[in-house]
């Protein structure tokens, strides 16, 4: 087995924790996105305000007692619209990364272990990378949005047609990784000894080529985060993405844009939360590589 | 550009005018560079193809009419040597038709004369069935163009015409030359993309440059009548980005001289311009911000039919009661005050200027009334028996698609009004499509406001010139845009109701002034009674220019780049 070391052994689970913890960003990343899933989850009834109650009387103002990240334009409350704007991006951006991560991985896994797959996937990786991105979406949105605004409800609709488009254009990059590391694996002494030994393809896969290839993915599916939410801004701002009552933040970030002058805290809360996000998920991909590479060498005890 | 260029001025002059006779200098083209922001960015140059002002406007450069209106509502000759009238002949004793006499010796801008062919050949091309012409309803009646000597035409009408300057007048049918367009008849019209977006004009400029949905460049036309216009040599109009953007850039950067709709809300924009590189011109003309009813059945289901009257009537948007619901549960100054500010009324009519044409009969709409909404709703049958805050009656909920174009301010109202709708248990949903694909008039994209796949939509229209029969002729059965005209037309609503059309027809055959008067506001009533449209605001139009600008003259009558060959760069910001 690739773990085997000369340490008396340590419970594989214990030994994951543990080196996660000499990760100091790892853990305060942890630490942050906790908070963050939180807030998002609990938030709303620790903070009961209805983002979209409308109040004319208190529009753009400060914070206050009342409303402590201040009101927008129409009055609505910015840290209910924050929380409730939290759940939509991080949802689209956990479940588009991972869509993205699972196929890319599919595909790469496949490509470096089959040979005879190998070109005829990475050339669809290749169509896949040269497609414009934004134009295709718009197109796949034009095309399928009745319909499945119709099967799903509006909401939800627009949701899966979101994650999908995005995730189905975003899972080249994780797919050209995994494929290398692969193919460099699959020369390596322990794989060949694997074969020898008659590993079938599978627990090859879960036992040898995963675990090892485990890092590149984890590291690509931390930037994948960063990459949907971004991109489920840029859609909602193009008038294909959510209606502008769903708050998510990359909407609330590009209409604070246009208020940047008379409430810069528009744009500093939901950009903030933005970067918290990708920043603690960056880190937390940092760390568990790190804890799960098994090639780690770092002493546990000295 | 809007850097003073000094000792560069006489020479750029120089340049553009090297075939002329000389002139002093700082004449033509004196002024160097303008620079315009369309940020709905023009995607043909052909009034006649084209349904809206982003298109038509920037063709104004170009192409000239007969007569249009100035920053007044006065009806000024253009083309034309004067205004036919009764007393000078022009028009004839019954009313039923009118000669215009063009200016002597206007040349196109390759060289050729101008003729009363042209004209002739203008009104054919947009009167052939199949062309598509936008501006049909322009030249309804006309039964007969003639051209009577080189420089005359008369326009034959098939009733007496009150008003008989419809066809020909005004920014939205300017004169086309026959020599460019003789092939563009009939169903060609759409196919000839080098003539529709770059057509040649008598106007002050021509275009150099056409890139759809981009960039228009323009140069001065040497041959303009007037050899000491227009005062800038180039133009570029760009287009895309939104009107905040475009704002941005004449009143805070200062890139661009001028701005066009800037629909911004208005604590933004006062902002902005306390920048100091430009200012905010505002005027009121005829424009309305407006809810568009879908009275046909929209659902994904009918395929090929929805939002045509094959495919039958809305489930419930023909339903008086919900109609008036929806209309008095807005408190429309909130509306007006939010997003337009001093360039906002509310209004209860679609027909809100010239004065004499205002109705008041709608105006009980002004007031805000949730209780009597929901009292409406109530005795019409519609409540909420699942508790769900949605009113349902015979299987039907009260959910609504309401779509409107990206802008900030429409989304601002269309939040407002998904609240009190809510209030009122009217379920909205919201959506918003770029502008350019939502006022672009693609046929193949299913996102345009004429296929109007929603049950509401808001959009600002509005009519040019002081006469509204053109206008009001939009509702008419025969203007609801169909597959079969490809989807052309102003009816969106899709109103068809053969007294509103008797109604049109005999405007189109009064000639008093104070009966024409009562007979457009008893048809706006119709219009408001039945609930086809819902009026929001009276909106003035807003755009910024720059400091260093002279000459502009703000028109909500006529295209506003009307009087462009007046523009000048001061010397000194004003």
């Amino acid at each position: 087995m690739t773990e085997r070391t000369l340490h008396p052994p340590v419970p594989r689970r214990t030994a994951f924790w543990h080196r996660f913890g000499t990760h100091r960003g790892a853990v305060a990343g942890m630490v942050i996105f906790a908070l963050i899933i939180l807030a998002v989850l609990v938030g709303p009834w620790v903070w009961p305000l209805d983002p979209a109650q409308i109040d004319i009387a208190a529009k753009t103002q400060g914070p206050s007692s009342a409303h402590p990240l201040g009101t927008d334009q129409l009055g609505r409350d910015l840290l209910a619209g924050l929380l409730a704007g939290g759940r939509v991006s991080l949802l689209v951006g956990l479940v588009a990364m991972g869509l993205a991560v699972g196929l890319g991985t599919l595909v790469g896994v496949t490509a470096g272990l089959l040979r005879r797959w190998d070109a005829p996937l990475m050339r669809l990786t290749d169509l896949f990378l040269s497609l414009p991105l934004l134009p295709l979406l718009m197109v796949a949105i034009m095309l399928w949005r009745d319909s499945l605004r119709a099967q799903f409800g509006p909401e939800t609709g627009i949701f899966i047609l979101i994650v999908g488009a995005i995730g189905l254009t975003s899972w080249m990059q994780t797919a050209r990784i995994v494929r290398g590391e692969v193919l460099s694996l699959r020369e390596r002494e322990f794989v060949i000894a694997a074969t020898a030994l008659g590993t079938r393809p599978f627990a090859m896969i879960r036992r040898h080529i995963l675990p090892n290839v485990l890092g590149p993915i984890l590291v690509s599916a931390t930037l994948g985060v960063g990459h949907a939410i971004l991109t489920e801004s840029a859609l909602s701002f193009l008038g294909l993405g959510f209606p502008s009552d769903v708050p998510s933040w990359g909407r609330m970030l590009f209409d604070g844009t246009h208020y940047m002058t008379l409430t810069p805290a528009r744009v500093v809360w939901p950009g903030l939360a933005i970067s918290l996000t990708v920043l603690s998920v960056n880190y937390i991909g940092d760390g568990l590589r790190d804890a799960l590479d098994p090639r780690w060498t770092r002493p546990v005890r000295r | 550009m809007t850097g003073n260029q000094g000792g560069m001025r006489c020479l750029t002059g120089g340049i553009v005018l090297s075939m002329l006779p000389a002139l002093a200098c700082a004449e033509q083209g004196a002024s160097g560079h303008l620079n315009i922001l369309y940020w709905q960015a023009p995607t043909i140059l052909n009034p006649y193809l084209s349904s809206g002002p982003k298109d038509i406007e920037p063709a104004s450069l170009v192409l000239e009419p007969l007569a249009r209106y100035d920053e007044t509502g006065t009806l000024t000759p253009w083309l034309a040597a004067d205004i036919p009238t009764l007393e000078n002949g022009g028009i004839s004793e019954g009313l039923t038709s009118i000669t215009w006499t063009l200016r002597p010796g206007l040349t196109w801008s390759d060289g050729t004369n101008v003729t009363a062919q042209d004209v002739v050949f203008t009104a054919k091309y947009c009167m052939t069935p199949d062309g598509g012409c936008q501006q049909a309803t322009k030249f309804s009646d006309v039964t007969s163009v003639e051209a009577l000597d080189d420089l005359t035409v008369r326009l034959t009408f098939a009733a007496p015409k009150p008003f008989p300057y419809g066809p020909l007048v005004g920014v939205e049918t300017p004169i086309l030359q026959k020599a460019q367009f003789e092939g563009c008849i009939g169903a060609n019209a759409q196919s000839c993309t080098a003539q529709n977006t770059a057509p040649i004009g008598t106007g002050p400029f021509r275009v150099t440059e056409f890139r759809a949905g981009d960039v228009v460049t323009f140069e001065a036309n040497p041959q303009y009548r007037d050899p000491d216009k227009p005062g800038f040599a180039t133009v570029t109009i760009k287009g895309g980005g939104d009107a905040i953007g475009a704002a941005r850039t004449v009143l805070e950067t200062g890139e661009m001289d001028y701005a066009w709709n800037l629909q911004v809300d208005p604590a933004i924009l006062d902002k902005m311009a306390a920048g100091g590189t430009g200012q905010i011109i505002r005027s009121f003309g005829t424009p309305v911000e407006r809810l568009m009813i879908n009275r046909t059945d929209p659902s994904p289901s009918l395929g090929d039919l929805r939002s045509t009257r094959d495919g039958g009537a809305h489930p419930f948007l023909t339903d008086p009661a919900v109609l008036g619901a929806l209309s008095i549960a807005i408190d429309r100054s909130v509306v007006a005050e939010l997003g337009y500010g001093a360039a906002g009324k509310p209004t209860c009519d679609i027909l809100p200027a010239p004065a004499i044409y205002a109705s008041s009969a709608n105006d009980a709409c002004l007031t805000q009334d949730l209780d009597r909404a929901r009292q409406m709703l109530e005795d019409a049958g519609w409540v909420d028996s699942d508790g769900d805050g949605v009113r349902e009656k015979d299987g039907g909920r009260l959910s609504v698609l309401f779509q409107t174009s990206t802008n900030p301010v429409r989304q601002d109202t269309q939040a407002l009004l998904k609240s009190w709708w809510a209030e009122i248990g009217i379920e909205t949903e919201l959506r918003q499509i770029d502008p350019s694909v939502f006022f672009g008039g693609d046929p193949g994209s299913p996102d345009t406001f004429q296929k109007f796949y929603a049950d509401i939509q808001m959009f600002t229209n509005f009519f040019p010139g002081t006469d509204p029969e053109a206008y009001l002729n939009n509702w008419t059965c025969k203007s609801i845009p169909t597959p079969a005209n490809n989807w052309l037309g102003f009816n969106i609503p899709r109103y068809c109701d053969p007294e509103y059309d008797a109604l049109a027809a005999q405007l189109a055959q009064t000639a008093d002034l104070k009966d024409r008067a009562a007979l457009a506001r008893r048809m706006n009533d119709m219009l408001m009674q039945a609930g086809a449209l819902i009026p929001l605001v009276h909106r003035g139009d807003v755009s910024a220019i720059s400091n260093t600008l002279q000459g502009v003259k703000m028109n909500s009558w006529d295209s506003e780049l009307w009087n462009i060959a007046d523009w000048t760069r001061a010397d000194e910001p004003r």
